[in-house]
């Protein structure tokens, strides 16, 4: 025994069997306790409680149901109905109540017509249902396949008929890049909802306002404990939780402006924004051609989809967010009033325009689009009245890339808007850096002459001109452009997201002086809207390069084809004096801003404006 | 002690010692143990076709996987004790590795990461931390004096601490708590001292309140309120409980007969083949059906833990306790469960569940429990 060194000194075999033995016995009585415990929760079960889950169980088998909520209406700020809920009939079957489906499936395609592509989705369903769940069949059945369903209900048990309200859009295609559209919830958005409070959801925001606001509008669920007899026929309802309704949103759109603005486009392709400069609320927002959004909610069929997807017009296309276009010479008055800041110009000051324009030490001419230019001295008013680009050209070439940068990005420009809307797209305000990060090249003087016109690497979606527009309105307030004014009745702000109080009075005045003069000015490029006009306007007209026209080559719009043709441009906010709306107009190939892109703008105005007495009543509220 | 370890000595096949032995003796096998788990899979099997529907397809391979597993036990209990004692550490760091593994680069579904899968071939690295725990615990408090010391005692519970870690975050609450569960056993049964169980509980308590009130968002507290009273989600968790204590409520206490349960035959029951199939056996066989398995489930560790009694070596004890009292402990939890005593998490009901991978890990642990035994009889002769 002393052979074994250390270990022997300390453990000690009996005395660790005898520890042992005792811990176990401490085992044995818990153990024995808690045998205890669920011999008599068994019984508790069994026993006691025998009777109340007999019943339970033989009463015909009770059911907890879920109750879907009722989605929210969408109304315009006038109260028109912009997206409701329709009843639709759906032909469900309950599969614990069906002994062979195939042969109920067949019998239910003898009856009415049943697609292959609707039995597909049916066992699609079919394997994520809960227990004694319906699942849907057929949608949109019409009142003759009901009647015919109800005479054969015996020969069908487990199949019922069952009416849901659905998402209706009255207006049809007027408002479809505004709302969006709700359809059937997919496999992968399953994973991502809250399975209980969708259980008896069918339908799910896709895009848009729809999608943007789905929380806001979906509502609670509710459930109910049903009865019901062996064939799955409810018989009496128990216990009722109701759901929560979601809530009723109102709009800042003006249904009647909308509409207005989408007759004036008259079928071409475009985008319409009119903003509200005092609240960044969004009064219109067209994308023409559109579709309509009723056709997505009961599950868009094939044909029609490849039919929209394959329209060259691309109606499926969100312009007014997501088009990307050169600002061109909308861009004018933001520059000359960073011209101002900076302190490069003053109103009176004059540059000289021979039709062209060339950089020291090259000779390379940036042109005029006026042959010959616009005289020898021009100013600002006159700049910014006639569009004269040469102006423009010395202007930005004396700013520099990075001053343009910054005092455009003070307007919005280069980032999303932060609209209530889903897939914005932010447009390109180039600078020195990004240039380095995305050409791997630095700067040259001359593409910061491309930027004096809007043109070269710059880009800006309709919306984000409409906000820069409402920024000159405003002078200086830049407002995430919003869609929803008021949810329940309780009104919803738009964020302030910058304002201008570094420039000036002075300077907004002369800026807003020389865009009047476009209106108003005998030579004004959008002297055309003045007839008739019963305020104040201030605009600026732009035509936007499709293709690059080489130097000393001609602009021949007769001999390009039309998808080439310039775009054209209008921006304006009304009455100048205290601008109530600001508008931009795109209307892709459209060739002259003053001309085409102008009248849409006035008619937007005029209706907001002049047409409807109850919508500044409407607004008062 | 010395005595086997001169009788380990002997020439193998040496002699009339071996022909005096039964063919039970021969293949280290306990007799009385495999008769009462032959007797539990039968009911399994029995109580399985009834839940499945009468699919007879199920239960075949349940049988299969059933005689795979036992065929496994037999070929475990070969296995001495010293030699598992040895393995332990390596054993150990392996199964680490494996689990760190498998939340790299584990396969699942549901949103848990449990399985590994090794050109083609599946499991769950969790399962193999069941038994290689209490292993490791024993290994480590068996190669020092007991009743363990604070130190020691810390080391194990960083020991057991680890792996369970690991596979609660897989997310697997139910193989976490058998794993820490099996490893508590090993340091419990080695003679940890009083003061410090009390004072562990009394901490956790009073870790309990500020983490609720001050380190738990809400959402994470109405998480473990629905995971206490799943009855508050009716349409979700909740679904499950209310469908099984009806089941279990309804067969009363002579049952409604086998395969007239109603509440699984019409799919109201919920995982019936799986871990609520004790809500099917207590509707068709009622109270005494249940006290009937509960029967046979203490016969079982009964005679585990007097063969874990019987062991002389002290890693063998401490194995073999942990082990049986681990099998209670899914009994146990399982039951809880079911009749909503206990939150759901996950433990199957042994040898009754459906289900290979966790039948393999079960009965691996009786094949050890063998294999100690068979090596106390040597000794007694």
């Amino acid at each position: 025994m002393a052979t074994i060194p250390r270990r022997q000194t300390l453990k000690n075999t009996y005395r660790e069997r005898y520890v042992y033995r005792r811990r176990m016995f401490v085992c044995i009585v818990l153990l024995m306790v808690m045998t205890g415990v669920l011999v008599s929760r068994y019984t508790q079960l069994q026993i006691l409680d025998y009777d109340i889950y007999k019943t339970q169980s033989d009463r015909n088998r009770i059911q907890l149901m879920p109750i879907a909520p009722k989605r929210g209406l969408i109304f315009d700020r006038n109260g028109i109905l912009l997206a409701e809920n329709i009843p639709s009939y759906t032909l469900t079957v309950i599969r614990e109540r069906v002994d062979q489906l195939d042969e109920t499936l067949a019998i239910i395609g003898e009856l009415i017509e049943l697609s292959d592509d609707d039995i597909e989705q049916f066992k699609k369903r079919l394997r994520r249902r809960r227990p004694y769940e319906e699942v849907p069949l057929k949608f949109r059945l019409s009142e003759k396949e009901i009647a015919i369903i109800a005479v054969n209900r015996h020969r069908i048990p487990g199949v019922d008929v069952d009416a849901q309200l659905v998402r209706h859009y009255p207006q049809g295609e007027l408002f479809a890049h505004v709302l969006g559209y709700v359809g059937r919830i997919s496999e992968r958005e399953q994973d991502t909802i809250d399975p209980v409070n969708y259980s008896g959801t069918h339908h799910i925001g896709k895009i848009g306002l729809e999608k943007y606001y789905e929380d806001l509008l979906h509502g609670t669920v509710g459930y109910q404990n049903v009865e019901s007899n062996a064939h799955g026929r409810i018989l009496r309802v128990l216990e009722r939780h109701d759901p929560l309704p979601g809530g009723d949103i109102q709009l800042h759109i003006d249904a009647q402006v909308q509409k207005v603005a989408y007759d004036a486009m008259a079928g071409r392709r475009g985008a319409v924004v009119a903003i509200d400069p005092k609240t960044g609320g969004v009064i219109a927002m067209l994308s023409t051609p559109s579709y309509d959004a009723n056709l997505f909610v009961g599950g868009i069929s094939g044909k029609d989809y490849r039919a929209l997807q394959n329209d060259n017009d691309l109606p499926l296309y969100n312009r007014a967010l997501q088009g990307q276009y050169p600002p061109a010479s909308t861009v004018k008055p933001l520059w000359a009033l960073a011209g101002m800041y900076y302190g490069v110009v003053t109103p009176a000051t004059r540059y000289a325009d021979p039709g062209f324009f060339s950089l020291p030490n090259d000779t390379r001419r940036y042109r005029d689009w006026k042959r010959g230019g616009h005289g020898a001295s021009v100013n600002m008013d006159q700049a910014i009245a006639e569009s004269c680009d040469v102006y423009f050209y010395e202007l930005a070439y004396k700013l520099g890339i990075d001053r343009l940068h910054d005092f455009g990005t003070r307007f919005g420009l280069g980032d999303v808007t932060g609209i209530d809307n889903t897939n914005e797209r932010g447009g390109l305000l180039p600078s020195r850096q990004w240039k380095r990060d995305t050409r791997g090249s630095h700067w040259y003087p001359g593409e910061t002459i491309n930027v004096g016109i809007g043109q070269g690497f710059m880009l800006a979606t309709p919306l984000q001109i409409a906000v820069a527009t409402s920024v000159l309105a405003s002078r200086g307030e830049l407002r995430a452009p919003r869609l929803l004014a008021a949810v329940g009745g309780e009104p919803v702000e738009a964020p302030l997201l910058g304002k201008m109080e570094d420039v000036p009075e002075s300077q907004w005045d002369a800026i807003q002086h020389s865009m009047e003069e476009v209106i108003y000015d005998v030579r004004g490029t959008g002297r055309s809207l003045r007839k008739g006009l019963q305020y104040r306007m201030a605009g600026k007209t732009g035509t936007a390069q499709v293709i690059s026209i080489a130097a000393g080559e001609e602009y021949d719009s007769e001999s390009l084809e039309k998808r080439k043709r310039d775009h054209a441009l209008f921006v304006a906010y009304a009455p100048s004096e205290d601008p109530e709306i600001a508008v931009a107009v795109i209307i892709e190939n459209g060739e002259s801003g003053g001309g085409v892109a102008g009248p849409v703008a006035r008619a937007v105005m005029d209706a907001y404006l002049l047409n409807s007495p109850d919508v500044a009543s409407g607004e008062q509220q | 002690m010395s005595q086997s370890d001169f009788l380990r000595q002997l020439p193998s096949g040496a002699g009339p010692m071996y022909s005096q032995r039964t063919l039970s003796q021969r293949l280290r096998i306990d007799p009385v143990m495999l008769f009462l788990l032959l007797l539990l899979s039968g009911v399994g099997l029995m109580v399985l076709y009834s839940a499945s529907d009468e699919n007879a397809a199920v239960v075949l391979r349940q049988g299969r996987f059933l005689s795979v597993a036992f065929v496994v036990m037999v070929l475990v209990a070969q296995l001495h004790p010293e030699q598992l004692q040895r393995w332990a550490p390596f054993a150990f760091i392996g199964c680490i590795l494996l689990l760190i593994a498998v939340h790299f680069m584990g396969v699942g579904a549901k949103g848990a990461q449990r399985w590994l899968s090794l050109g083609g071939f599946r499991f769950q690295p969790s399962e193999l931390a069941k038994l290689i725990m209490p292993m490791t615990v024993a290994w480590y408090l068996s190669s020092h004096p007991l009743p363990p010391s604070w130190r020691y005692t810390a080391a194990s519970l960083v020991i057991i601490f680890v792996p369970t870690v690991l596979v609660a975050t897989q997310p697997d609450l139910g193989t976490s708590i058998l794993i820490a569960a099996s490893g508590m056993f090993v340091l419990f049964l080695g003679g940890i001292s009083w003061t410090f169980i009390f004072s562990a509980f009394g901490l956790l308590l009073a870790a309990a309140w500020p983490m609720w009130e001050f380190v738990l968002h809400d959402y994470q507290r109405r998480r473990i309120l629905t995971l206490l009273n799943p009855e508050s989600d009716k349409l979700g968790a909740g679904w499950n409980i209310i469908q099984s204590k009806t089941a279990i409520g309804s067969g009363g206490f002579e049952g409604k007969g086998w395969l007239m349960g109603t509440q699984s035959h019409l799919d109201f029951l919920p995982e019936s083949h799986t871990d609520f199939i004790i809500a099917v056996l207590a509707e068709e066989y009622g109270l005494r059906g249940v006290l009937l398995l509960l029967l046979l489930y203490a016969l079982i560790i009964g005679r585990g833990i007097w063969i874990s009694t019987q062991a002389k070596h002290c890693f063998g004890r401490l194995l073999g306790g942990s082990i049986i009292l681990t099998f209670f402990v899914y009994v146990f939890v399982n039951m809880g469960m079911v009749s909503g005593l206990l939150p759901v998490v996950g433990v199957p009901l042994p040898l009754v569940s459906q289900g290979g991978t966790s039948l393999v890990t079960l009965l691996v642990g009786f094949g050890i429990l063998m294999g100690i035994y068979a090596d106390e009889r040597l000794v007694h002769q």
